[in-house]
């Protein structure tokens, strides 16, 4: 178990490595730097500026100072005046010594804002946005798929699973400005755009949810399907044990397992989704930092935030592959590929 | 998955439900055409099926049965509506009533967007774009996933660890993020490039498709993992039958191997999750033009139409729910189709 995780730890390092390589890459072939806009700037202010962020060092030393201002911890005394202070996204104390961790450096579009400020203040909408969107998924597909399994071959059946195939054939440009214009613009149910009250959360919690619930109800359905067949079930019945204790205690426990497995890539589209939805409701999160980023060439917010999010789903993938081995005693973690 | 025994003549590994199939048929019959019987038989696939028949009949003459070009501006009436959608739309006000907003024009069925241009035909053209995505990208897709996926589970080896190492880092890449990305380079990098150079004539190709070869090869990118890990597993599961050895045996080579033999007996679960794929690819196209990095303008797609209509939507939420609705239904039927696919040619779902 050790071992496996070790070798898993040490996997996702390099998968990191290399996607903030690709990603390096990729960005820097993009011609065009970050300051010539429309209004050309005298060529010694270019040349002071690329200097100022490091753009005119070789390919090799920018991507090394990047990382390690990420990676490294930076070290600095209790007592030193604040504006010394490195910006960095985690900062913790150890006896007196204060560590920064993870400064993901300067945007360019503002001389005061820094990626981690486009962090700190958007990256909690999005989180809360992605939660929320995660639960409707949930609160929509687990009932779903439950019903559908025990209805099997019948019309509650059929109706779930047809509600299913229309969730994942709406992707979230086509919901979101159909349940503006039903529960927003006809009804008047709702507010249509905005963010910090619940009422305003309600479309874009369930135009991020929707289509991720049919697919655990599908996974839902499918998996308690099979789990019903087993023989424990039938003993569970024998031995008289009323219906509904039989579903939620016994055979339920062991359907969730596979669902569970999928809620680590659900996460991903989930909140590369929520991008979208932010666009349409109007939501303060990174969806528009991100976005505008790539048009403006704003290489440190391009890179931060495919690798924080990076980051977000490697660690997600496994800790629900923890969570699996837990749950399931039958599976075992082996050193060899399956 | 034991599901790639059907050409076998003898059916040595078949389930018993192709066997008893194959005897209640009374005559023999090939895979592909009892399959299509069970299809036909599958009303929502029919249904599918359809739907997407009308679709590209509808790409094929939109010349035709559009009311006017995609791109021909009108600028007197933008953001007019037909006098039907206040009655649909009752947020909308037309001109005529207290508070009204709205222009009616009724040569614009279903409105005119905001510099004037016929909804319903960009509508119809856009249709071209997600076809052309729902038809090109399972072939891309398909095409590296083979080629890679074949290579390693026929030869094992190093060869099969080095392509499955690049296929689990694919998968642990966001590919939202990462065709974002690509998308970013190729728009930028790759349209105005020295004439004479291979990118130049790449830049040229992309622009003679309205933007689309991009598309395409961002969606090869991100997709053929998939289909490489569902090959692999595939000839793993038929290299050491007896067909292929013996074919080994009398010294055909690698090559004829995999393309004659072992090709058509694995490819029924590759078309199924091909199939089941479109939806994915129709949507990350449009996802794509709607934040502005898919096709290019003034060529119309459903996504970029969205983008559009959203930013009006309080007012004249016609733009944007039509286009909406267009790529919902698309996505709906390629999943019909693709759920019946995957019952007809999957014989352990016969009851």
């Amino acid at each position: 178990m050790r071992a496996y995780i070790f070798r898993r730890i040490a996997g996702m390092g390099v998968v990191l490595f290399a996607i903030s390589l690709i990603t390096f890459l990729l960005m820097h072939a993009v011609p065009g730097g970050p300051f010539d806009g429309e209004k050309r700037l005298p060529p010694d202010v270019v040349r002071n500026i690329n200097a100022k962020y490091h753009l005119d060092e070789p390919l090799a030393a920018q991507y090394l100072t990047y990382m390690s201002n990420i990676l490294v911890p930076q070290i600095s005394q209790s007592d030193a005046p604040a504006s010394q202070l490195t910006d960095a996204l985690i900062a913790f104390s150890v006896g007196g010594t204060t560590f920064h961790w993870m400064n993901f450096g300067p945007t360019y579009r503002s001389t005061t804002r820094t990626v981690n400020d486009i962090f700190r203040e958007n990256l909690p909408v999005s989180a809360q946005l992605g939660v929320l969107g995660l639960l409707v998924a949930l609160a929509i597909g687990l009932p779903m798929g439950i019903i559908a399994a025990l209805k099997h071959n019948q019309a509650l059946d059929y109706l779930a699973t047809g509600v299913a195939v229309a969730g994942i054939s709406f992707p979230a440009i086509a919901l979101g400005p159909l349940l503006i214009t039903v529960f927003g613009l006809t009804l008047r149910w709702v507010p249509v755009s905005g963010w910090g009250s619940f009422a305003q959360a309600i479309l874009p919690a369930l135009t991020l949810g929707f289509g991720s619930s049919a697919l655990i109800a599908r996974l839902t359905r499918a998996s308690l399907l099979e789990v019903i067949g087993e023989d424990y079930i039938r003993t569970a019945y024998a031995k008289g044990l009323r219906d509904r204790r039989v579903i939620l205690v016994h055979a339920l426990k062991n359907a969730l397992i596979p669902v569970i497995t999928i809620v680590g890539p659900l996460f991903a589209v989930l909140v590369t989704g929520s991008f979208v939805v932010e666009t349409i409701f109007g939501i303060p999160g990174m969806g528009k930092y991100f976005v505008d980023s790539i048009t403006n060439r704003d290489y440190p917010v391009i890179m931060g935030t495919v690798l924080l999010f990076a980051m977000l789903l490697v660690i997600a993938n496994f800790a629900i592959d923890l969570i699996y081995g837990w749950l399931d005693p039958r599976i075992r973690f082996s050193m060899g590929r399956a | 998955m034991e599901t790639a025994t059907y050409h076998d003549p003898q059916l040595p590994g078949a389930s018993p439900a192709v066997v008893q199939l194959a005897a209640a048929s009374g005559k023999s019959q090939g895979l592909w055409a009892s399959a299509l019987r069970r299809l036909l038989r599958n009303r929502a696939a029919v249904l599918g099926l359809a739907i997407i028949i009308g679709f590209v009949v509808i790409a094929i003459f939109a010349d035709q049965l559009a009311l006017r070009p995609y791109a021909k501006q009108s600028l007197k009436d933008n953001n007019a509506i037909a006098s039907w959608l206040p009655y649909v739309f009752t947020a909308m006000k037309p001109v005529n009533v207290p508070g009204g907003y709205a222009k009616i024009n009724d040569a614009f069925p279903l409105g005119a967007d905001y510099v004037g241009r016929d909804i319903l035909s960009r509508l119809l053209y856009g249709t071209r774009i997600s076809l052309a995505i729902a038809f090109i990208g399972p072939l891309i897709s398909l095409m590296f996933g083979v080629v890679f996926g074949s290579i390693a589970g026929y030869y094992g080896g190093w060869i099969d660890s080095l392509i499955m190492r690049i296929v689990d880092l694919m998968y642990a890449f966001p590919s939202l993020l990462l065709i974002i990305l690509m998308m970013t380079f190729f728009r930028s990098s790759l349209n105005s490039p020295p004439p004479g150079t291979f990118a130049y004539s790449l830049g040229k190709l992309d622009a003679a498709f309205g933007g689309l070869l991009f598309i395409f090869i961002g969606i090869g990118v991100t997709s053929w993992e998939n289909m490489a890990r569902l090959t692999r597993g595939q000839v793993l599961s038929v290299r050491q039958r007896e067909y292929v050895l013996a074919a080994r045996a009398i010294g055909v080579p690698d090559i004829r191997i995999l393309i004659d033999h072992i090709l058509p007996n694995i490819l029924g679960p590759l078309i199924v999750a091909e199939t089941l794929a479109i939806p994915t690819y129709i949507a990350t196209e449009a996802f794509l033009s709607y934040i502005g990095l898919g096709v290019n303008r003034p060529v119309p797609s459903w996504g970029s139409m969205i983008a559009e209509g959203v930013q009006g939507i309080t007012t004249y939420p016609n733009q944007a729910i039509f286009p909406a609705l267009f790529l919902a239904l698309a996505m709906f039927a390629f999943n019909f189709l693709g759920d019946g696919l995957r019952d007809a040619l999957d014989p352990r779902t016969i009851n």
